[in-house]
């Protein structure tokens, strides 16, 4: 089995590694980029802990293979904060709403909300909490009971226009 | 690179450009263990589990050529690596085929929509999939390309067991043709699960079409309860001609729960089937009514 050579463009910069196709996009980032933000949870594409961006939308890296991200962006949590470690709307909007407790599924949370919050702002529309919900519902959080998680994201689309 | 918690087993990986070029090399591993990947949302999970454990892959997602979504002459035209968000975003999309938008919403999760493909919901053969009733209440079609050229088979034809369809082995689905829905006509589909990312308990796709308030076609297929989508001739021929009530469509719904085979599993017994079939089907046919009785083909 031929290992691929690629180059992925992961949080602005490329990374590139000889790969066996059947290395996961998620074993990808923690093991050959070193980033510890997507997290293996399920394993089953049920709970959501390893979401990241590829190019701009929110997918599971634990789902698709590190060769067909060849040529392409992802960004993860480390992606969302400034060189100085400031915090982008959405991160600090977790924080100040205390939308986390153990923090093992906030990185998949925030990557899940971060399309959804930056359409919202754009258009500068509302969304009710039905809607954030629904745009959270491939991840699972087993701390907050989700009520600190939406209020997070509806503060963020407050805050972030 | 390392062997690190790394799930699937060892494959060989081909990503072509052209749909040529993927047939090509299909034909020539004919009798090998070869899976076509669009999406990967079904495939890749059956692969961590090794389930599925392909000595190749040949992924389609440099083909650009497949990732069309047209509405032509009141034809839509979905190409094999559209994804259900996009389906699921179209105004143009939603304004003609409301069902195909309620489809897409009820599978999975946004993060898995976004690169599930309504092709590979098909391809797969799975009858807990969704888009095969939905498909079939629109009589639609799927293209297959192949050694011997393209050929339009009747989605209606194209599930023949579990996990087995009328593709040939050096076939690939490129694309599915939707004929546009005539103003007299409703569809709607209801789904039943658990939870989130869950299949359904009981699925149902309505077909309804109306004269003067009279039933004059009707079609249910069924998601789940069987090896393949279950279309219910009976229980739908026997609307037409009465009132569009919901005391006939209730009776549609018992007629098509007495004549699946339903049975006990894990999401629930065959007596709760049974009612969940009555009930999703009422709702089904009773929103399928609205869409017709308003002119829409919506």
């Amino acid at each position: 089995m031929t290992n691929r050579s690629v180059e992925i463009g992961v949080n602005g910069a490329p990374v590139t590694g000889a790969v066996e196709p059947r290395m996961l996009l998620v074993h990808f980032l923690r093991l050959v980029a070193g980033l510890s933000s997507p997290r293996v949870g399920c394993d089953t594409s049920s709970c959501g802990a390893c979401t990241v961006l590829l190019d701009d939308e929110n997918v599971k890296s634990c789902t698709i293979f590190a060769v067909q991200a060849d040529g392409r962006r992802v960004t993860t949590l480390e992606g969302l904060t400034g060189a100085d470690g400031r915090l982008s709307v959405l991160q600090k909007a977790f924080w100040v709403a205390h939308g986390l407790q153990c923090g093992y599924c906030t990185p998949g949370l925030i990557m899940a909300a971060y399309p959804f919050v930056r359409r919202h702002c754009l258009d500068d529309s509302q969304a009710d909490d039905d809607e954030i919900r629904e745009a959270i519902s491939g991840n699972l959080c087993r701390c907050t009971g989700y009520v600190n998680v939406v209020a997070a994201i509806r503060d963020a689309i407050h805050g972030g226009r | 690179m390392c062997g690190v918690a790394v799930y699937p087993a060892a494959f060989d990986y081909l990503d072509p450009t052209s749909v040529p070029e993927a047939i090509d090399f299909l034909q020539s591993h004919e009798g090998e263990d070869v899976k076509v990947l669009a999406g990967g949302q079904s495939l890749i999970p059956l692969m961590r589990l090794r389930f599925a454990r392909p000595s190749y892959l040949v992924d389609l997602n440099r083909i650009r050529a497949l990732r069309s979504l047209n509405l032509e002459g009141g034809w839509l035209q979905i190409g094999a690596l559209v994804r259900e968000s996009e389906l699921e975003r179209s105004r143009e999309v939603r304004q003609r085929f409301e069902i195909l938008y309620e489809t897409t919403r009820v599978i999975a999760d946004p993060s898995v929509r976004n690169l599930a493909t309504v092709g590979g919901n098909l391809a797969h053969g799975d009858p807990a999939n969704d888009h095969p009733a939905t498909m079939m209440a629109l009589d639609a079609s799927v293209v297959a390309d192949g050694p011997q050229g393209e050929r339009v088979i009747p989605v209606r034809q194209f599930f023949l067991g579990l996990f087995e369809t009328a593709l040939e082995p050096a076939e690939i689905l490129t694309e599915i043709r939707i004929p546009s829905v005539p103003p007299d006509t409703g569809l709607a589909y209801r789904k039943l699960k658990r939870q989130v990312g869950d299949f359904a308990i009981v699925g149902v796709a309505a077909r309804l079409s109306l004269t003067s308030g009279i039933v004059s076609d009707a079609h249910l297929v069924y998601t789940n309860v069987g090896a393949t989508p279950q279309r219910i001739e009976s229980a739908a021929q026997g609307l037409v001609g009465h009132q569009a009530t919901e005391e006939a469509f209730w009776s549609a719904g018992t007629a098509a729960a007495n004549a699946l085979e339903l049975r006990d599993d894990i999401r629930g017994s065959s007596l709760y089937r049974h009612r969940v079939v009555r009930a999703l089907t009422t709702r089904a046919l009773c929103a399928a009514r609205e869409r017709a009785s308003d002119g829409g083909d919506r």
